[in-house]
């Protein structure tokens, strides 16, 4: 069973629902049980029409949980009549439904679930098992976070700029479990970019599928973490680059310069390296100038360090970095790697231990008390060398 | 989105505000505190933020390894300077704000007099099991 065509047409037939005259809830709701029956029935008798099989069990599930309802029987009179099919939905609908799961006043976490599930048609139990917490703990963010969008009104257009941070969290979840969220936030940002003509989500496209097309060659097989300059760039996905690389060019060409754009270029020029010697280290701290303009943020500044530290020698790099805050996460980290490029290695070492102390998840830290092993050997090896010549 | 532990110590924490122990209370002050705790549980799932939790006997031992085809060799009870963990929950949130503030409903618990405990929760953030799917230059 073709599960991604499933899922690809939940925000259609969501839509469809909703245009029907269902709130947005209840119609969440419907779709979800019709995923669910549809994941159980089409794998032993695949319907011929995925679409229309959809909505019509979907707007069934819809009358059967309206009609329980008791509170709302009184509705009843009005959804029991089967509407004439509607013309098939715009791609505005999903837009829609894109801004809704990520109205402002929702949560991250709350954004991230809705759109997994409204727009993605991902399962509730499949959504915990993604983000490790109980199926009931998702099960009452989401319908939590129906509530809170409940009167928002459907046809208000929303802010694309918080739709592409969502998917970007989603992005970043990375994969756990059966569910690999960054390849469903390529998904949805592809089908957003279908239905929305915006640099930015341009951008983001290209942003993910860049990164995306390193993923294989980021962890040895033991689960290590491989830095860019050690990773094996013939394990990178090229036709992954191709395409992202297509996608920003056209994106940039229209001269709305955005923060994806920017770091989607940072990310091609990467990938545009036969060798990590190679690397255009001036253009990156170019674009990572670029990327300081729009949006100040103290993490690009760390990460303009380590390119200057690349375009102009260690010593630059660490003048850069001592205009920033020592409390930014991986500042120890960034700052031991120019320590030891300026061979200082005892103070690189000392660096490193600390980062590790610091680092935010189990395989950075492993990575980093490995890089303070390592300086720590070879100075033990040269103090041995001097004391026994 | 992030995962806390939020821990309770029978030992080894700083002396809270209404420090009586428990089985100075009155059965009335337990049910209320038991209840309590029932309804913070059933209050973060409502909200989509509770993980697991879990109670644990102040009972226990070291134990550890002691060589190829020899029994593990244990040691207790602990002894009486040991910080000891009366249970934990976890939580998944938005921001270290939010746990810190939860973690300040949760010492609320009721103690004697039916008054908040005030008691000191230890609050650890969990490190991620996976990477994030970006990396730096480094």
């Amino acid at each position: 069973m073709d599960e991604v065509l499933l899922r690809s047409l939940t925000p259609v037939v969501l839509t469809v629902l909703v245009r029907r005259g269902a709130d947005f809830a209840a119609a969440e709701d419907a779709v979800q049980d019709a995923l669910v029956e549809a994941l159980r029935v089409w794998p032993a008798d695949p319907p011929r029409d995925p679409k229309g099989w959809l909505i019509t069990v979907a707007w069934r599930k819809f009358l059967d949980a309206t009609r329980a309802d008791a509170a709302r029987r009184r509705r009843e009179d009005r959804v029991e009549e089967e509407p004439a099919p509607g013309p098939a939905p715009a791609v505005d609908d999903t837009l829609q439904l894109y801004f809704l799961c990520a109205h402002p006043s929702l949560s991250p976490a709350s954004a991230v679930a809705l759109t997994l599930r409204a727009v993605g048609g991902l399962t509730t139990r499949q959504i915990a098992a993604a983000c490790l917490v109980p199926e009931a703990t998702m099960a009452q963010r989401i319908s939590r976070a129906k509530r809170t969008v409940s009167d928002v009104r459907f046809d208000r257009p929303g802010d694309v700029a918080t739709v592409l941070r969502v998917l970007y969290l989603v992005f970043n979840e990375g994969y756990s479990g059966d569910v690999d969220l960054a390849a469903e936030a390529i998904r949805l940002t592809r089908q957003l970019a279908a239905a929305v003509d915006h640099p930015e989500v341009a951008g983001l496209l290209a942003l993910m599928l860049l990164h995306h097309a390193r993923r294989a060659a980021r962890t040895a097989p033991d689960g290590s973490l491989v830095p860019l300059a050690e990773q094996d760039r013939g394990r990178w996905d090229t036709a992954l680059i191709a395409e992202g690389v297509g996608v920003l060019q056209a994106a940039l060409a229209r001269d709305r310069l955005g923060e994806f754009q920017a770091q989607a270029a940072i990310a091609a020029l990467h990938a545009d390296a036969p060798t990590a010697e190679e690397t255009d280290w001036v253009q990156i701290v170019e674009w990572y100038d670029e990327l300081a303009r729009l949006t100040d943020s103290p993490v690009v500044r760390l990460n303009r360090a380590v390119a200057v530290g690349e375009a102009d020698g260690p010593r630059a790099g660490l003048a850069a970095l001592a205009a920033l805050d020592g409390s930014l996460p991986r500042h120890a980290a960034v700052a031991a790697y120019l320590h030891e490029r300026d061979g200082d290695l005892a103070t690189a070492a000392r660096l490193y231990a600390e980062a590790a102390h610091k680092a935010p998840n189990l395989a950075e830290r492993d990575h980093l008390t490995r890089q303070a092993a390592r300086l720590n050997g070879r100075l033990k090896t040269r103090r041995n060398a001097r004391r026994n010549p | 989105m992030a995962k806390y532990l939020l821990l309770k110590h029978y030992r080894g924490a700083p002396a809270p505000v209404n420090d009586v122990p428990m089985d100075q209370w009155t059965p009335e002050e337990i049910s209320a505190h038991v209840q309590f705790m029932h309804d913070f549980a059933a209050r973060l799932e409502k909200t989509g933020e509770f993980v697991d939790g879990n109670a644990l006997a102040p009972d226990g031992m070291w134990v550890r390894y002691d060589g190829e085809g020899r029994p593990p060799v244990t040691d207790g009870p602990f002894a009486e300077t040991k910080d000891l963990i009366a249970g934990w929950m976890i939580i998944d949130v938005d921001s270290q704000e939010r746990a810190v503030e939860l973690a300040g409903e949760l010492s609320a618990a009721p103690g004697a007099g039916g008054k908040p405990i005030h008691e000191w929760l230890e609050v650890r953030p969990f490190l991620a099991e996976t990477p994030s799917t970006t990396e730096c230059p480094h």
